[in-house]
């Protein structure tokens, strides 16, 4: 046993490797929280006087409130007076061509690991690039624009499309929904905003890669995703983040709608930084994700691969309106060293025949906690409700834990409730199995961890399928014994 | 090919392995026979590199390095390979994949490329037939769902896609019905050459009639006690253990 604990450690001891800092000229905030930030930062913004008494309701909402504290994890007091609420780069580059283009930022692209051309030609995919609070770079627009599809950062859509914003900004998650979505409403920085106009598919993947750059700053990202009648987007979101000493608080809000036979799929690669071996420093990632299946045949799909951060902290859920409407949510969460994370889904079942679909792998090495919280809910409205939940977690070592917590809540005798569960560990056996077949611990981790999250991967877009793996190989570099 | 000298081994406090001697040379077959507990599977494990065991005294020569310096994968990708008594699944991991990174990882350490996919399938596709492996078992994960023969042919499987310089067979014909015997059998039959070798271990005879050793070796109390010829295998069927305990006095 201690062979497989010195083994072990060595797995868990590997860095992150996307550790580096990049060093633009940033504006920044005065430190603290008050009335007089949430203006600034509206002032910032150029945002006009209704977006202001939106954020400074939510701000007033959230002077009422109080941490939660009944999750599964544990970290220090926050102390939201010493916290910078907003850093913008200074220079406000509106490039034609990706030359023009700081190349201290192009480096970052590079360490990420992108091609520079690879979004625009490889992949098709247009990335808007939001580097710390602002969105420095967006491509494809000119594209999207000839179909009608609006994809820009949240701050220009509220200038250009109010009405839009108004309609649904904090129509899925109101800013009292909870104490982070009402922090999060009062000082959200930037985000994305895609908009999918009736009958059109979007042609190609959208994505974000999000970066949090400046010391002691929370980034706080708001995104809104609208499809229309019979509309469909597929859209990334993939984070990593330079390594701090000190916590970064992370307070995102996400909502989808979904119309009459609209289809959203979002996917989240999420690798922010985890803190050091002994839990130091890392990422606080406590995020509300949320779509509502607004019509009937609408489909909302999470799927997410959470590697980074200190705490992870989110429930992506769809709320099922519309008849026959779909909700998935496809969850692989891995958890190293101290690191914590309280992920599942809430799957709310309002209209008929909706269905719902939960898939989650949590995968728990070092002295890390993994819990999955999923809430399936059918209201009595909601004849012939179908829920499928499967959780894994599979166990790294002996001194990590794993835990489910399900709860169901049926209003409804017609609904179908399916839940199956499994633990399992890698031991000795399989690893000595695979030695001796002469693959290393480490390739013959990778392989089961592979295996074991195969489910979830195949949800993800081919490239982005490709990152995920390569992420969790690193992640759990040198991890088992 | 492989040399081992008074080799000495313990587990926990136990001594298992009493002063062990056994040399095999290429194109041979030696079978291990003798009573449960006298440490016929730990031999096995040793050699592979399990490491639950504590070697306190002697050595192990495979093709004159000292194989208790290479961790289990070096020894693997090195020529050792054992087919297990208790062959594992692996969900998630399907046959293919499994051998693919196997035969990758072995040719890595032989300073060869990468195997191509059309090479490596047409190899699966050789292979599995010598064990009579249906192909749907290769796109399957790893054992799961397999039935004892199953999983004991897909080891000889394995075996033949990564041909081994040495082969242990780890009580391999341990709840096999006699069809999936002679299939089990068939396969290490084909596979022998003048250039490999087998240590086959096992409690019964009948193996042997399919795989016929050119040495028996007797084990008991951690020691070879009694080496002969095929002949011995079925004296000891005859007479049982006690015979041998009589006769080395032990």
């Amino acid at each position: 046993m201690s062979e497989q604990d010195t083994i072990l450690g060595e797995h868990i001891s590997s860095d992150y490797k996307y550790g580096f800092i990049t060093d633009i000229e940033q504006e920044k905030a005065p430190i603290g929280l008050n009335e007089d930030t949430v203006r600034y930062i509206s002032c910032r913004k150029n945002e006009p006087e209704w977006m202001l008494e939106w954020r400074l309701t939510a701000f007033r909402q959230w002077l009422k409130m109080k941490q939660p504290e009944w999750q599964n994890v544990h970290f220090p007091n926050i102390d939201f007076q010493s916290i910078i609420y907003y850093a913008a780069t200074k220079k406000k580059p509106q490039y034609a061509s990706l030359d023009e283009v700081d190349p201290e930022l192009l480096a970052v692209y590079d360490k990420l690991g992108l091609p520079k051309e690879e979004q625009k030609l490889l992949a098709g995919v247009a990335v808007d690039f939001v580097m710390d609070s602002e969105s420095v770079i967006t491509t494809f627009k000119e594209t999207l624009k000839e179909k009608g599809i609006i994809f820009c950062a949240i701050s220009e859509a509220i200038r250009e499309y109010p009405d839009l914003v108004k309609q649904y900004l904090g129509s899925v998650v109101p800013p009292r929904d909870n104490y982070y979505s009402a922090l999060n409403s009062a000082v959200f920085s930037d985000g994305s905003f895609v908009f999918i106009p009736k009958g059109v598919r979007c042609p190609m993947e959208l994505s974000t890669y999000f970066r949090i750059n400046a010391q002691n700053t929370g980034q706080f990202e708001r995104t809104l995703i609208i499809c229309e009648d019979n509309a469909y987007v597929s859209y990334l979101e993939g984070c990593t983040a330079p390594m701090r000493d000190e916590n970064q608080l992370h307070a995102a809000v996400v909502e989808l709608v979904a119309m009459d036979n609209a289809e959203i799929k979002y996917s989240t690669v999420q690798n922010w930084y985890p803190g050091d071996k002994e839990g130091k420093g890392g990422i606080y990632n406590f995020v509300t994700k949320r779509g509502i299946c607004k019509g009937i045949n609408s489909k909302i799909s999470w799927t997410q691969v959470e590697t980074g951060s200190a705490i992870t902290w989110k429930y992506p859920s769809c709320i099922l309106k519309g008849e026959n409407s779909i909700g998935e949510f496809y969850s692989v969460a891995v958890t190293n060293n101290y690191q914590q994370a309280d992920t599942g889904t809430k799957m709310i079942h309002i209209g008929k025949n909706t269905r719902s679909r939960i898939v989650s792998k949590g995968i728990s090495g070092g002295h890390s906690q993994n819990s999955y919280r999923g809430l399936v809910q059918v209201h009595k409205t909601a004849e012939n409700a179908y829920n499928f939940s499967q959780c894994d977690s599979l166990l790294l070592g002996d001194k990590c834990g794993a835990h489910t917590f399900p709860y169901l809540e049926i209003k409804n005798k017609s609904a179908q409730v399916e839940h199956e569960a499994t633990t399992s560990k890698i031991g000795e056996d399989l690893l000595f199995y695979c030695n001796q077949r002469g693959l290393s611990n480490e390739e013959a981790v990778d392989m089961i961890v592979n295996g074991y999250c195969k489910e979830v991967f195949k949800q993800l877009p081919m490239e982005f399928a490709v990152e995920a793996q390569k992420l969790l190989s690193i992640s759990l570099e040198g991890s088992v014994g | 090919m492989l040399e081992i000298k008074n080799l000495h081994a313990k587990i926990g406090d136990k001594e298992i392995l009493k002063g062990l001697n056994l040399t095999v040379k290429a194109g041979e077959v030696h079978a291990i026979m003798g009573p449960n507990g006298t440490g016929k599977s730990t031999l096995a494990s040793i050699i592979a590199g399990k490491e639950d065991y504590e070697i306190t005294a002697g050595e192990i020569l495979f093709e004159g390095k000292n194989l208790l310096d290479l961790s289990p994968d070096e020894r693997a990708r090195e020529g050792v390979f054992l087919a297990f008594q208790y062959p594992v699944e692996i969900p998630g991991v399907s046959t293919t994949n499994f051998m693919k990174a196997a035969v990758n990882a072995k040719r890595k350490h032989h300073g060869q490329e990468p195997i191509v996919a059309k090479e490596f399938l047409a190899m699966m596709n050789e292979k599995r037939q010598l064990v009579e492996l249906d192909k749907s078992y290769l796109s399957r994960s790893i054992n799961e769902g397999f039935s004892g023969g199953e999983k004991k042919r897909n080891e000889i499987f394995q075996m033949a896609m990564l041909d081994p310089k040495l082969a242990i067979l780890d009580e391999t014909d341990s709840g096999l019905d006699i069809d999936a015997l002679r299939i089990v059998a068939d396969g290490v039959n084909k596979l022998k050459s003048k250039n490999n070798a087998f240590l086959v271990i096992t409690h019964y005879q009948r193996l042997l009639n399919y795989i016929v050793p050119d040495f028996v070796h007797i084990m008991y109390d951690g020691r070879v006690v009694k080496t002969g010829d095929k002949s011995l295998a079925l004296k000891m069927e005859e007479r049982g253990y006690d015979w041998i305990k009589e006769e080395v006095g032990v």
